[in-house]
């Protein structure tokens, strides 16, 4: 009897995960047939295979542009957050301050108010700081993490206080403590960090859309939604699929890798 | 999901282990995390008294986080509530008034994209967290199979929303796309799924469910590996049918994972449209036009900063008071999970 239902628990489930997977399947499969064939539908053709469509994908969008400001975007991201994030977590996990459960309380409403939420303000601001139209303006909203704070202050406490105790004692400053002792060992956080960040940051579309105008600024997602336009009037659905791929794919190909790795920071962050 | 119930599971969990009845490692463990839980923010720190007074690096190390939070949180909601304010503006004076207000709520513009957001919440919400928990009691044992089904559903929240809406686009397109190629061959005749007001939202549904059902079902597995299984067997003894252990055990057990993810399916009904954008433009006839698709036309097409405010502030405390709970209940999620 509870075998009996195991199994149609895992059939049910194996017929939700292949349903799941046709739009990858497409994906592949449409991308590898050259021309218009009149059954691009198809997920099982019969040929002719080729890789002509991620050719023309490749000539007719602007991918290398696109790849290098996503790579400059999301890495200048990582980057200060991963400074902001330390400073703040250590403030809040080490330093008792009156203030402090209030100051931490002004965190969470980061996690609710989304830059293209407040679309309006947020363009004024860049505008004023002399940001529109440049990389470091879709950056700006996210050097601030409040999940990140979250995180390291979490991190940071479950360190014992032996370590910081011997260094200070050496006369170590708190720069020096957190660059050379608590970081080091607060790897885990970092790394589940860093990924929730890459990946929310590489597949975000509307805020990059708002916060640039010019062609030459344009990353990935926002690249691909007029190649796709483009594409799809001509009904070239096969350079569509090689367009989509070569955007899906680096952060695809990361997760088949580091299953376990991007799993646990999914879990352990909740918060994109 | 009330604090209520998120509290009544707290008890529970800590009165089980404190009872010291049981030898079980999960419930070991989950008794030290909602320790910490609570514990969290009351406990001293010794060492930090000592260097109480000292203002300076208190100051240095917030400053930078304080700084983008002023420019790009705070900032933000007071200039957007002054701006749904000013009614006109002549020769570098304002008038100040409700009058954004009052056309906003004329606007049947805004009327449709409030329900159709509405329709949109709970028709995403509803049926991927019914399908991530359906999911996750399937898939709850590691094995190699599971595990090649767990990564099948969890890819699509790798993708773009709009690498996920170009492929959708082909898969709802009329005629030839893949939907209607497969339903032909069944007898079904053809169906503009976009292009008709009674699928459009429907269809942005259900790529919603597709792309974030994975998500919320890692969310149920972390969950599941916190229910004891002494627990579940002792109701199995006890004669227990599959319907009520899961009714009577694993879902009050669930409670910390629902105050959890609830709210940022929430979130994510709110904050995430780039389908919408690149698929739909909110059509056909605003069929498919939501709050933030709305604000974004507002600001972006029309350029009516002041009716794009006034929406920006509905949306908003929207969205704050939905989460109002919540907010507390991603917090102690945060310290739960980690």
């Amino acid at each position: 009897m509870r075998t009996r239902g195991r199994i149609i628990a895992l059939l049910a489930a194996s017929a939700a995960a292949l349903i799941w997977v046709v739009p990858f399947a497409w994906m592949a499969v449409a991308s590898l047939r050259p021309g218009v064939p009149p059954d691009i539908a198809s997920l099982t053709p019969s040929g002719p295979f080729g890789l002509g469509n991620f050719v023309e994908a490749w000539t007719s969008g602007s991918f290398p542009l696109w790849y290098l400001n996503t790579f400059l975007m999301c890495g200048g991201i990582l980057a200060v957050q991963l400074v902001t994030i330390s400073m703040a977590g250590y403030a809040f996990a080490r330093l008792d301050f009156p203030g402090r459960d209030v100051v931490f309380s002004l965190f969470p409403l980061q996690l609710l108010l989304i830059p293209p939420l407040l679309i309006v303000p947020n363009l004024q601001t860049l505008v004023s700081l002399h940001l529109y139209d440049r990389l470091p303006g879709i950056m700006a909203p996210y050097f601030a993490s409040a999940f990140g704070v979250f995180l390291m202050r979490q991190t940071f406490r479950a360190i014992p206080k032996d370590f910081e105790e011997a260094a200070m004692l050496d006369g170590a400053s708190i720069p020096v403590l957190i660059r050379h002792v608590l970081l080091p060992l607060a790897r885990p956080g970092l790394v589940a960090f860093a990924i929730v960040s890459l990946t929310a940051h590489w597949n975000e579309f509307l805020w990059p859309l708002m916060a640039v105008s010019s062609p030459q600024n344009q990353v990935l997602t926002v690249g691909l939604s007029t190649f796709t336009s483009g594409a799809e009037a001509g009904s070239d659905w096969g350079v569509v699929a090689a367009g989509t791929f070569f955007v899906a794919a680096p952060l695809l190909i990361l997760f088949l890798v580091f299953q376990r790795r991007f799993i646990s920071s999914f879990v352990s962050s909740g918060i994109k | 999901m009330t604090e209520v119930g998120l509290s009544q599971t707290r008890h529970r969990i800590i009165i089980r282990a404190s009872s010291g009845l049981t030898t079980d490692r999960g419930v070991t463990d989950s008794m030290i995390i909602e320790q910490r839980a609570i514990g969290a923010d009351v406990a001293p720190l010794p060492a930090a008294r000592r260097r109480s007074h000292r203002w300076l690096p208190v100051a240095v190390l917030l400053a930078p986080s304080l700084l983008f939070l002023g420019l790009f949180t705070y900032g933000p909601v007071l200039r957007v509530i002054g701006g749904s304010l000013i009614v006109g503006r002549f020769a570098g004076d304002h008038a100040l008034g409700f009058g954004n207000y009052q056309r906003l709520f004329a606007d049947p513009h805004f009327a449709r994209a409030a329900l159709n957001n509405l329709i949109y919440a709970l028709g995403t919400i509803v049926p991927s967290l019914v399908l991530a928990l359906a999911l996750a009691l399937a898939l709850r044992e590691t094995n190699r199979f599971t595990a090649v089904l767990r990564t099948l559903v969890v890819m699509p929240l790798l993708i773009p929303l709009v690498a996920a809406a170009a492929l959708f686009t082909f898969i709802f397109l009329p005629g030839d796309g893949l939907l209607d190629f497969y339903l032909h061959k069944l007898g079904v005749p053809m169906i503009n799924w976009l292009g008709d007001t009674d699928l459009a939202l429907g269809a942005v549904i259900a790529i919603t469910v597709w792309k974030n059902t994975g998500y919320y079902m890692l969310f149920f597995l972390a969950g599941l590996a916190g229910v004891p299984q002494d627990l579940v067997d002792a109701a199995t003894i006890d004669g227990a049918g599959a319907w009520r252990r899961l009714r009577s055990i694993v879902l009050p057990l669930l409670g910390p994972t629902f105050g959890f993810v609830v709210p940022i399916a929430l979130l994510n009904a709110i904050t995430q449209v780039d389908h919408v954008v690149t698929m739909t433009q909110g059509g056909p006839s605003d069929a498919t036009n939501l709050l933030l698709y709305y604000i974004y036309q507002q600001a972006a097409q029309n350029y009516d900063t002041g009716l794009a405010s006034a929406a920006t502030v509905i949306s908003v405390a929207a969205l704050l008071s939905l989460s109002l709970i919540s907010f507390r209940l991603i917090e102690r999620g945060v310290h739960y999970e980690s």
